[in-house]
């Protein structure tokens, strides 16, 4: 039933994404060339922009901002109100995909409720975040150098310093990180368009007063792990966890994340990245031993984010992903997308998956073929494409990049011709493959040697 | 244009900067390809509390060795010094060889090696800046976990 409707979803897109994902793409071309001088076809991409939004409330001033910049006055207010167009037709899209998906798996998704802005930002950093965007804006990707990258250094530096603002800070930190890759970026043979210009977009509408979660309220209950989805750039890994909320006291079970992060350098990779989350035993042991989690007044975002307390949390009895996907899915209450975060990267809806056929490349649902996002397969667990190939049940989330993809959380697959269930998550508390636990020893415990090398020279 | 290249382009989540592989970091704690250089930070064999700081230039060549209080290294005259070997092995286990090799701009025969292929010579340049990005790199071992949504972490999946 699922399988059919799930079928359908896939084979077309919603009304007026294509047309939206144009004017973006025409956008992302502009930016790449730089405001500094608008050529004609660049004017016509902003035009394009400013034309389709007219009929919304930021209409006037879109196309304001848009004429001012096409005739190369590239002030702040004006990439904000461009970077707001693009973030707006990105958000329709986003919406269109998510009801559609929410139709097909029968989910129920909360409204969302107006939140108040964060206070106590500190106003300086974002500015001078800002700054920097808007050399990025003016001198286009294409023109992009070695010394336009390291400005960027000092206001990653502070951000680092603001709690309320390391979402800025990675996101500002990852981007950097590409561009200083691909420096000189006028001679690379592809420029990442639509990414590059993602990241600035969603980079300038944190600069503007800092993000947009909105007020926590506690809560206490079971959480049951779906999985664990990983993060990471040279500088960052996170683990956001899927789960369902059973509310103590009864009450519809939720569907929740909850996420733990910690900054890293390039050359921790691998399995060696547990090491840094070893401040979460509770989680992490949860994670490696498929447990249940006992928690008490965690705070719960209006976006579905429980806010992870680990002296919150007991583990519990074993509880199998794949039970709690059959058994809970399909009853449990999605959260709504926070406005600003509205873009088709966001969606990671958690599904069940189960008696399918596959050829390691795509997965048959309802006679359509589904694409495995094998680039989202993390390098410090266990799961790999041969595992997901070999696989005939998954708990997944559904994602979307041009076209509707399924990234393994969990497989029910065979190794030796034994069934076996694979989690991203198992080696949270350390490999348990030998082979993985031997490579890891013959790189040594690089975390130790990093943090004894800072305890020495950053307190000098 | 080619229609792969244009459905790359118009992909939000692709791969940009290639993983890096793991080594040991005890001997040289810190190796990057950045601000036209491949630069990094030695230890020393006999005094802990002493690191050098070697640095090869793209294009040019010209490398150079000193400890970070800006002493010159005594290996180095004519050749490149232990320490650069270190570093440049170093990077190639980090990067691979093309990855070194195309950003310093250098033709590395089939089976020849990375510093045997240069063709610049010493020079002298302050480690102070190189020194102050190793520091910067340790920092972020001492910055604080979040676990705040992050939402804008969908883009930097965890690849293999
Ligand atoms: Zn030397």
């Amino acid at each position: 039933m699922t399988d059919t409707r799930l079928g359908e979803l896939l084979t077309g897109l919603p009304a007026g994404t294509g047309e939206a994902l144009d004017l973006v793409t025409g956008f992302d071309g502009a930016f790449a060339l730089g405001f500094a001088r608008v050529g004609e076809e660049a004017e016509s991409a902003l035009s394009g922009l400013a034309g389709a939004l007219a009929a919304t409330p930021v209409g006037a001033r879109i196309a304001e901002a848009a004429e001012k910049v096409a005739a190369g006055s590239v002030a702040d207010e004006h990439l904000a109100a461009l970077a707001g167009g693009r973030a707006a037709l990105l958000g329709a899209v986003h919406d269109a995909l998510l009801s559609g998906l929410d139709a097909a798996l029968g989910r129920t998704r909360e409204a969302w409720q107006p939140a108040a802005p964060a206070a106590g930002i500190p106003v300086n950093l974002l500015e001078g975040c800002r700054v920097w965007l808007r050399e990025l804006a003016i001198t286009g990707w294409r023109g992009v150098d070695h010394d336009l990258v390291t400005a960027c250094d000092q206001a990653v530096e502070a951000l680092l310093g603001v709690p309320e603002l390391r979402g800025l800070a990675v996101l500002l930190d990852g981007l950097a990180a590409e561009l200083r890759a691909s420096c000189p970026v006028a001679t690379v043979d592809r420029l990442p368009a639509r990414r590059w210009a993602d990241l600035w977009t969603r980079g300038l509408l944190l600069a503007q007063s800092g993000p947009w979660q909105g007020t926590a309220e506690p809560v206490s209950g079971r959480l049951l792990v779906l999985g664990a989805d990983v993060h990471e750039h040279g500088t960052v890994v996170r683990v956001q966890v899927h789960g369902v909320l059973e509310p103590a006291g009864g009450g519809t079970p939720r569907l929740v994340r909850t996420s733990v992060a910690a900054a890293k350098v390039e050359t921790i990779v691998g399995p060696a990245v547990w090491r840094l989350l070893a401040g979460y035993p509770v989680l992490m042991g949860a994670l490696a031993e498929r447990r249940v989690l006992d928690v008490t007044d965690l705070p719960l975002l209006p976006g579905g984010d429980l806010v992870w307390h680990d002296d919150r949390a007991t583990a519990g009895a074993e509880a199998d992903p794949f039970t709690t996907a059959r058994v809970m899915l399909g009853g449990a209450v999605a959260a709504p997308v926070p406005p600003l975060d509205r873009h088709p990267v966001r969606i990671a809806e958690p599904v069940l998956l189960e008696g399918y056929t596959t050829d390691g490349t795509t997965l048959d649902v309802g006679g359509e073929g589904l694409e495995w996002d094998l680039d989202r397969l993390p390098a410090c667990g266990p799961l790999t494409p041969e595992l997901v190939a070999a696989s005939t049940g998954c708990v997944g989330l559904l994602r979307w990049d041009g076209r509707w993809l399924l990234q393994p959380l969990a497989v029910q697959t065979a190794v030796k011709r034994k069934p076996v269930a694979v989690h991203t998550a198992d080696w949270a508390t350390g490999p348990t493959d030998p082979k993985a636990v031997k490579a890891e020893a013959k790189a040594g415990d690089v975390v130790a040697v990093l943090r004894e090398r800072a305890g020495r020279l950053l307190r000098k | 244009m080619d229609a792969d290249i244009s459905a790359w382009e118009q992909r939000s989540v692709v791969r940009v900067v290639p993983p890096v592989q793991p080594r040991k970091l005890a001997k040289v704690p810190f190796v990057e390809l950045a601000d036209g250089r491949l630069q990094g930070v030695v230890s020393s064999g006999s005094d802990i509390a002493r690191v050098y700081v070697s640095s090869i230039a793209a294009g040019t060549h010209a490398y150079t060795c000193s400890t970070n209080n800006n002493r010159p290294c005594g290996g180095l005259y004519g050749t490149p010094c232990k320490h650069l070997r270190a570093l440049a092995d170093e990077a190639v286990l980090q990067y691979g060889l093309d990855r070194v090799a195309r950003y310093l701009r250098v033709e590395v025969a089939a089976g020849g090696d990375l510093l045997g292929s240069l063709s610049g010579g010493p020079t002298r340049a302050p480690a102070a800046a190189v020194f102050a990005r190793f520091l910067r790199h340790l920092a972020y071992l001492e910055v604080p976990d979040s676990t705040a949504p992050l939402a804008e972490l969908h883009w930097f999946p965890a690849v293999r």
